[in-house]
């Protein structure tokens, strides 16, 4: 037994150095294209182009940043984006646990109906019903505003739905059933009892709904046309189509529209990674 | 009789209530759902410009697809994508996990590392790509000409970056190669998948003199199947549905998507600008319902298949 032991720490010491060497160098992989957007980001345009690169440029040229981000109306373009990401989180939190209560906490016929209906929808890629969707705004005049991208938030996210409603049925029955004694009606038993269980989950539903709609171009591209209303996404798209050789500004702008994300992540990692484990989103 | 009348009067109660909670799905399904799939299939019988009401033409638009040499060269893309990008992801996430399950230090921060690529927001990060595959001052190709220069100087035959997205041959590798920044994701689902693994499968294998190898060939593989089968098929459909970064890294915004030579028009691509550029709406409805029948038949061949090679645990 002793032998065997004093045999495995010889064996595995070697494999725990390989096994932290390759970490290393993967980290290094994973983390050099963040170095590079930042060198770029406050470089002097003479220092661009040059072989081999200077990972720390002399002097900074922090007018990448002022420059780039007036080039565009990108404080507008901001503006834009704030107000639909705000809008799309309340309006899955509105929307789903609601749904979700009307699923799980009350019998009803038709209701299991209706879920496998609404998990089927999940199936259902966005690009297949795009331009019938877009036929559908059009024909309510939709089409052009922020409507198109924040009103489907409020009539529920098929997604976050099934999420919540799974936590819902771990609600203890017990619990419902003495509030219901008391004379509860099913609204106050939703708002009263069952919302603030559900605080972490909503909390991930709200964290996943920002990040969707502060990175969605697709949805933005379709909708908006005229620039005064432009999301920050489809705003460096359009800055990286007219001004693709100005790396700095570029990097600056991408840099701008990355680290509140990464700010964002650091403030809530938990919820992040149960998120993740939790639904098999991947962010 | 009075206890029926109770029941039946708290069983309209509680429809009424259900109906009331879930009432915006219901409008939700019914306006966003359900009629876009209906005209969706309509119209792809449809001539229909955005201007024009549609017209029915039959199968026309389906037998053009067929003719559509940008259509085919679409789908040969996104397969070639598909077929590249998911195994290797899963491969390379795969090991990530497995290496952070060995009880490192820092776990945390390696984790975090692996996960931020994943959350950069996709333009910024195609944006940012752009510059690193850039052909000429590129980071990618600094690097690679740099170990060429080494390999010279010890006698070797040198070796010089590629074009990347400006050679028709090595703009899908450099997408490939990009899509791998991304899977952190995947890297924490595994991460939390490996909890699961029994440790006593280990220690009773090493017992019996299992290599690493075979340790993580027939012990952790099949415990870890479910978790990959999800990912591959999340993954697939993803690759079907390819377009944000590819829409910006070749022309996009500037009118001009797919280049050089067609060779990353992807499927999702040539749909948007059928439908939104070429205002070909009825055709790009064809290829949208051509889209779903695809994603359908993939997932449920996957499904079938499942069974022979999907291990779960205890369950």
């Amino acid at each position: 037994m002793a032998g065997s032991r004093r045999k495995r720490i010889k064996v595995t010491t070697p494999g725990r150095c390989a096994t932290y060497l390759a970490l290393v160098v993967f980290s290094a992989v994973f983390f050099i294209p963040f170095l590079w957007l930042l060198s770029t980001s406050v470089k002097p345009d003479s220092q661009i182009m040059v072989v081999p690169p200077r990972w720390i440029p002399h002097p900074f040229q922090w007018s990448n940043y002022t420059k780039g981000l007036t080039f565009a109306n990108f404080p507008l373009f901001l503006r834009n984006t704030l107000i639909i990401c705000t809008a799309n989180v309340t309006g899955v939190l509105i929307s789903c646990p609601l749904v979700a209560y009307g699923l799980s906490m009350i019998r009803w016929r038709g209701r299991d109906f209706l879920f496998v209906v609404i998990l089927s929808t999940m199936m259902l890629p966005y690009q297949v019903v795009m331009v019938p969707l877009f036929t559908v705004f059009t024909f309510l005049r939709w089409t052009g505003t922020f409507l198109p991208l924040i009103v489907p938030a409020f009539l529920g996210n098929a997604f976050f739905i099934f999420l919540l409603r799974q936590f819902f049925m771990t609600i203890p029955r017990d619990l419902i059933d003495a509030a219901k004694i008391d004379g509860c009606s099913e609204f106050q038993i939703y708002r009263r009892i069952v919302l603030p269980l559900a605080k972490p989950v909503l909390a991930t539903v709200a964290l996943f709904t920002f990040m969707w709609s502060w990175n969605d171009y697709l949805g933005p591209l379709i909708y908006l046309f005229d620039e005064s209303q432009y999301t920050i996404s489809l705003g460096l798209a359009m800055f990286s189509s007219q001004y693709g050789s100005y790396w700095g500004m570029l990097m600056a702008v991408s840099t701008v529209v990355t680290v509140p994300i990464i700010i964002l992540f650091f403030f809530t990692q938990r919820t992040f990674i149960q998120g993740i484990t939790l639904t098999g989103i991947k962010g | 009789m009075g206890i029926s009348m109770r029941k039946s009067a708290l069983e309209r109660t509680n429809t009424r209530n259900g109906l009331l909670f879930v009432m915006p799905t219901l409008i939700g399904l019914a306006a966003f759902t359900a009629y876009p799939v209906v005209s969706l299939l309509y119209y792809g019988f449809c001539r229909y410009t955005a201007l024009k009401p549609p017209s029915w033409v039959g199968l026309a638009n389906y037998e053009m697809l067929f003719h559509d040499k940008l259509f085919l060269e679409s789908l040969y893309n996104t397969a070639y994508y598909a077929i590249f990008a998911v195994p290797l992801g899963i491969t390379v996430a795969f090991t990530l996990a497995v290496l952070l399950n060995a009880k490192v230090k820092g776990l945390a921060v390696f984790r975090t590392i692996f996960y931020i690529p994943s959350i950069v927001p996709v333009v910024a990060s195609s944006v940012l790509w752009l510059w690193i595959l850039n052909p000429n001052y590129g980071l990618l190709n600094l690097m690679i000409d740099g170990f060429g220069g080494l390999l010279q100087k010890i006698g070797l035959p040198g070796i010089s970056g590629p074009g990347w997205l400006a050679s028709p041959q090595w703009s899908k590798p450099a997408l490939i190669l990009m899509s791998t920044w991304g899977i952190g994701g995947s890297v924490v689902i595994y991460l939390a998948g490996l909890q699961d693994v029994p440790q006593e499968l280990y220690e009773a294998a090493s017992i019996d003199g299992a290599s690493g190898w075979h340790k993580t060939r027939h012990i952790t593989i099949p415990f870890m199947s479910p978790y990959i089968f999800f990912t591959a098929i999340m993954g697939l459909i993803g690759s079907v549905q390819y377009f944000t970064q590819a829409w910006i890294m070749t022309g996009g915004a500037t009118g001009s998507p797919g280049g050089p030579a067609n060779s990353t028009m992807f499927f999702a691509m040539y749909l948007f600008q059928n439908a939104f550029q070429l205002f070909k709406m009825g055709y790009a409805c064809a290829m949208a319902w051509l889209l779903f029948i695809l994603i359908l038949g993939v997932t449920l061949l996957i499904f079938k298949s499942s069974a022979r090679y999907i291990y779960y645990g205890g369950q």
